[in-house]
Formats: C-alpha cells, structure tokens, sequence
C-alpha cells in the first residue's frame, strides 16, 4: 500500500516539471545569453542584460516597486488583523457568514474589480460625483501612486487575514483564561500570548500580499494611468513591446531572486516562533 | 424530486453532447483570423461562415507590438492579420509574410488607386488595404471653448490632469516630434532626446496613458483632451455624442493605413483570400466601414456611404481633406534606432 500511493505523486511531478522546471531554467538561459532568440545557433553566453540592469533608471523603478509593495503589505497588516481577530471571535454560526462575506469579491475576476475602481476612482467618477452631490471638494485620487496602493491593498487583502483568521482560530480560549486568572489585562492577553502565537499567521499572510503586490503590473498601469511604471510593467513591455527576451529574462530572474531573500529574512523571524503552530496554506 | 432533475439534467447534457458531435465529424476548414479589437462588424464573419463552409477562429490583439511579438515567437498558426504600414515594412523585410495572389481577389479594383503602390508595400504583394485613417486631437467643447488646431494645446497647463495620451510609443513621441517640427520618423537621437524631454514635462499635467479606455473616459467626462487615431472620433459620432470633436493639428500628424496580409507560415492561403475578396466586395466593406468607424480605402464602398450618410463623408475625422493630408505623414520601420526609441519611452514612464 505504502508504495503504491508513491505513484500517485508521479503526475504532480510531471506537472512541475513541465510547468514550472522547464519554464524557469529557459527564462535563466534566455537572461544570460544574447542573440536573436529566434535563431537558437546564434545565441552565445553574455550578461549583457544583468548589466543594462544596473543603471539608475531601472533601479528607481525596483526601489519604487518594492516600497509600494512594502506599503501595501503594512496596510494589508493593518486592516486585516483587527479583521481577522474579529471573525475569529464572532460567535461560531456568524463565523461562516462573515468569512463569506469577505470572500465573495474574489470570485469576481480581479480585472473587472480594478476596472470597477477606475469607474469609481477617476476624475469625474462615482467618488467624485458623489462628493460633488454633497457639496464636498472633489478628490485627485486616480491616477496616482495613492491609487495604486489603494488597488493592491484592496486586492490582496483576503490573502492577509485568511492565514492570520486560521491560526487565530486555532488558540485554545483556555490558554487566554489562564491569561487572564494569572493577572493579565486584555492588552498584555494580546501582546504577550495571541500575538507571539499569530506570527506564523502574519508570516504566510505578509509572503501572500507581498509577492503579488510587488510584481503586479494590471494594478499599476490601470489605477496609475500608466505613469507608475513597476517592475511587472517594465518585465512585461520587454516581452509585449520591445521584444527583448533576454532583458526580460534577467529581470524576472533579479525579481526572484529579491522575492526569495526577503522570504528567507521572512522564514528566519517565522524560525524563532516555532512553538506558534504549523504552517499554513 | 431530486432524482428527476437529475435525470433531466443528465438528458439535456447528453442531448447537447451528441449534437455537437456532427461538427467534430465533417473536418471543416479553420481560418484563423487576428484582428484588433472592434475593427471589423462581426456580422461579416457569420455571413462569410455561412456562404463558404468555412469557419472563421477570431482572435484579438491591442497593438500592432503585441501582435508583433506574438508572431515572432513562433508556434502560431494565423491565417490573415491586420498591421499598419510600419510593421508590414519590418514583416517583409524579415520574410514574414506571404505574397498574396491579386488574381484571386477580383474585387481588389475597389481599392482606390492612391491606396496602391505606398512606399511600405511598392509592389502590392503583400498587403491589401482595409482601413485608414489619421492620429489627432479629440476634445470636448463643454471644456474647451478654443480651437484645437496645435499640438501645444497638450502641453497647456489649464487643463492640468484632463489630457490623455496613448500608450503607444511611435504615437505618443511622434507627436512630441511634431510639436518640435521634426519627422515623425526622425532618426536623429538629438531630435529624439528634445522630444522625451518634451514629454516628461508634459507628464505632470496629463493624467495618463492609455489605449482602449480612451473613448470610455472622454464619454464619461473624466478629460478635456485626448490623444487618439481618428476612427475613435467615428466611433463616438455614431453612438449619437455630439460635445466630442476631432481635430488634426497645423503641425501635421501620423496618416496610417492598416492591412489585411497573410502571414508566411499560413496553412490556409486560398482560404485567406477568399477572406479578403470578401471584405472587399463593396456591401461588405461599406457595412464595415460603417459598422466600425474608419475610413474605408474601398471606391464603390464610399459611393455607397455617400448616398446613405453624406455628412459623414464630409467629416474631417472620418475623410480628411487633401490639405490635411498634406501636412501628415506615413510612419516608416525606425530599423536599427528601434532600440533607441524603446529606451527613450522607457525612460519617459519610469521618469
């Protein structure tokens, strides 16, 4: 039985090996060689493109790129932890219903939902129009930067209080009694035995905002009106408009490999609270 | 009850199931058609599918790059497409494209004989004219009570954040380069620099770039101005707007014509065109013209629209005069100094 159930693995593998292998050892040998890509014989080894990178203008656009995320992210930490706490606290027949609530939006496709912003958002838009009606000044929100966040925070927040919600969830209400017997006020409860406990939770959740926010180039060339240039637009016009591969290559690989060392910096804050609970999702 | 549905569900499933079969069965011809998005009256399609037995596969792109780079690629199996001048120059020089057989397309005597022989295609072999048109200003006179006829309104600092551009790299710079008097096709990296800089100054006032939303945001009110090619002028006329214009500035403009070709690794050539002998016979190609807004290059088929809507025909938008003409030119393909130009639009957006 036990070598049996092996080969039920063998068609994930094929899977992966198809689809995410393959594809991601052509993008490494596609970004250190240079040629034209259409004639394999004449493409030779160079790091050309990792070199173009260096240079100020595409620096900016990463600096800028990981500091939108970045705020993203803390805001995503922000809302969505009082959010998660107070699912987790309702009473068990609410619980479904208000997580519900929280997750309809995502089967909408996310194109149309940022589309939708843009109707509310822009300059003689439902906001504004509405703030016209009540006599209030109106507002220059889209496009722009604020847009953007305001996008991507809109977007990825689920991804924030969904893990955080799970381990919530998980703390057993006996462990905050005893908390609380032993003299603890709510905000020492919270501080000093949910929080430590949540932080796998807030782990997984900040990876799961991060990583889209810091690649996405819908949010930004809709909400920023194409003036935001990020990374995932630039990586994108190399393939759609300038048709040079090689450059695109190696920014998604310097891309990756910047997502993977904040995820290590991530894992090393999750390692010294092991006690928390699994992992999640 | 619950089993009764499910049995009716699982009958009209099976029902569905077999009447699709017949179509796996009869090995129909497929031609598979890429086209920009809302460029032609998809009517045609269905009654070309019907008098041939031919089924038509369409799909869409939104810039003449795209469709570019999608072809390049390889492993793509289009039968007709549709790029502009430029483009067709760049696919001929690369062997990208098909010669196509003008004694299989009688109707070709349609086409206007200013339309033949342009220097992207000398020989008409490789491309049949389907629209053209211009590149202008489109603006709304509830908020601009000037005359548009300078590119300098787009750098005019009163209406700051209701101007639109287009993300589009040969337009949006070919009208800095026009603004500062060179060719739309200037080589001259001096003359492209002044242009970028041109335009990164222009970037604070604007409130952005953009494509298919132009027309949605200009019926909405959300800009006074926008950067546009003129079939988007048509295209408001004729859902019944009238407080949107069109105008191509002093300073001369892009004229642009797009094509039907065929590409080189084409498996059903004949097929394609018959296609394009269809679009031109001239009740296909003036319901076209008029379904979809641009100028049609077609003879018999503006006769015709002349007689159903002759102010139509007199709008600068839809047929610009000789004189306007005149002053426009033809994009050609930049070449070596592509790269230069690709550099230069990025640095205007990361600016």
């Amino acid at each position: 039985m036990k070598n049996k159930s092996k080969y039920l693995a063998y068609p994930y593998v094929i899977w992966m090996a198809i689809f995410i292998v393959i594809p991601l050892v052509l993008v490494l040998y596609y970004s250190f060689t240079s040629g034209n890509i259409h004639d394999p014989g004449s493409l030779k080894f160079s790091v050309e493109s990792y070199g173009k990178f260096f240079d100020s203008l595409y620096l900016n656009i990463i600096i800028k790129s990981f500091w939108l995320a970045f705020l993203s992210t803390v805001l995503c930490l922000l809302f969505g932890y009082p959010v998660a706490f107070i699912i987790s606290r309702a009473k068990m027949k609410h619980r479904g219903l208000l997580l519900l609530f929280f997750l309809v939006p995502i089967w909408m496709n996310f194109l149309l939902r940022t589309y939708a912003w843009m109707a509310i958002l822009s300059p003689n838009g439902f906001l504004n129009r509405v703030l016209e009606m009540i006599g209030l000044p109106t507002l220059a929100i889209m496009p722009g930067q604020k847009a953007v966040v305001l996008g991507m925070v809109y977007n990825f927040l689920p991804f924030m209080v969904l893990p955080i919600y799970t381990v919530l969830a998980k703390i057993d209400k006996n462990v905050l009694e005893a908390a609380m017997d032993l003299g603890a006020n709510g905000l020492i409860t919270f501080v000093r035995v949910i929080l430590p406990q949540t932080i796998p939770g807030i782990v997984s959740g900040v990876t799961m905002v991060f990583m889209p926010a810091v690649s996405t180039f819908v949010i930004s060339r809709l909400l920023g009106g194409g003036k935001e240039l990020l990374i995932g637009n630039l990586i994108e016009q190399q393939f759609t408009v300038h048709r040079d591969w090689h450059f695109g290559s190696a920014l998604s690989i310097i891309l990756m490999v910047m997502i993977l060392i904040s995820m290590a910096v991530m894992s090393k804050v999750d390692a010294g609270n092991e006690q928390g609970g699994a992992a999640l999702w | 009850m619950k089993k009764f549905f499910f049995i009716v569900i699982t009958f009209i499933l099976l029902v569905m199931a077999i009447a699709t079969l017949p179509g796996c069965g009869q090995n129909r011809v497929v031609l598979n058609v890429f086209n920009w998005g809302d460029y032609i009256d998809r009517d045609l399609i269905s009654k070309f599918e019907k008098e041939t037995g031919i089924k038509v596969n369409y799909e869409l792109y939104d810039t003449n790059e795209s469709m570019l780079a999608k072809l390049e690629t390889g492993g793509t199996y289009y039968d007709l497409i549709f790029p502009s001048d430029y483009v067709i120059e760049e696919m001929i020089a690369k062997g990208m494209l098909a010669k196509i057989d003008l004694s299989n397309i009688p109707n070709y005597q349609y086409i206007e004989s200013r339309f033949k022989n342009l220097d992207y295609d000398p020989n008409n072999e490789y491309s049949v004219p389907y629209f053209w048109g211009t590149l202008g200003i489109l603006y709304n006179t509830d908020m601009v009570t000037e005359t548009v006829n300078s590119w300098d309104i787009l750098w005019d600092e009163k209406y700051s954040g209701k101007i639109l551009m287009l993300d589009s790299m040969r337009d949006t710079i070919g009208v800095a380069l026009k603004k500062l008097g060179y060719s739309v096709n200037s080589t001259n990296t001096k003359e492209i620099e002044e242009a970028k800089n041109l335009l990164i100054q222009q970037k604070p006032i604007i409130n952005g770039y953009y494509v298919d939303e132009i027309v949605d945001m200009m019926i909405n009110g959300d800009a006074a101005l926008a950067l546009t090619w003129s079939g988007s002028a048509m295209d408001i006329y004729w859902q019944g707007i009238d407080n949107i214009q069109y105008a191509v500035p002093k300073e001369g403009a892009n004229l642009w014509f797009d094509c039907m070709a065929i590409p080189a690794n084409s498996q059903h050539k004949k097929e394609a065109e018959m296609f394009i002998n269809f679009m031109l016979d001239p009740e296909h190609a003036y319901q076209n013209t008029e379904s979809v807004g641009y100028a049609t290059p077609n003879r018999a088929a503006l006769e015709l629209l002349k007689e159903s809507s002759p102010e139509v025909v007199e709008m600068e938008a839809y047929y610009p005069s000789e004189e306007v003409l005149q002053r426009c030119e033809v994009f050609v393909d930049l070449g070596s100094v592509k790269e230069f130009y690709n550099l230069t639009w990025t640095q205007i957006l990361a600016d």
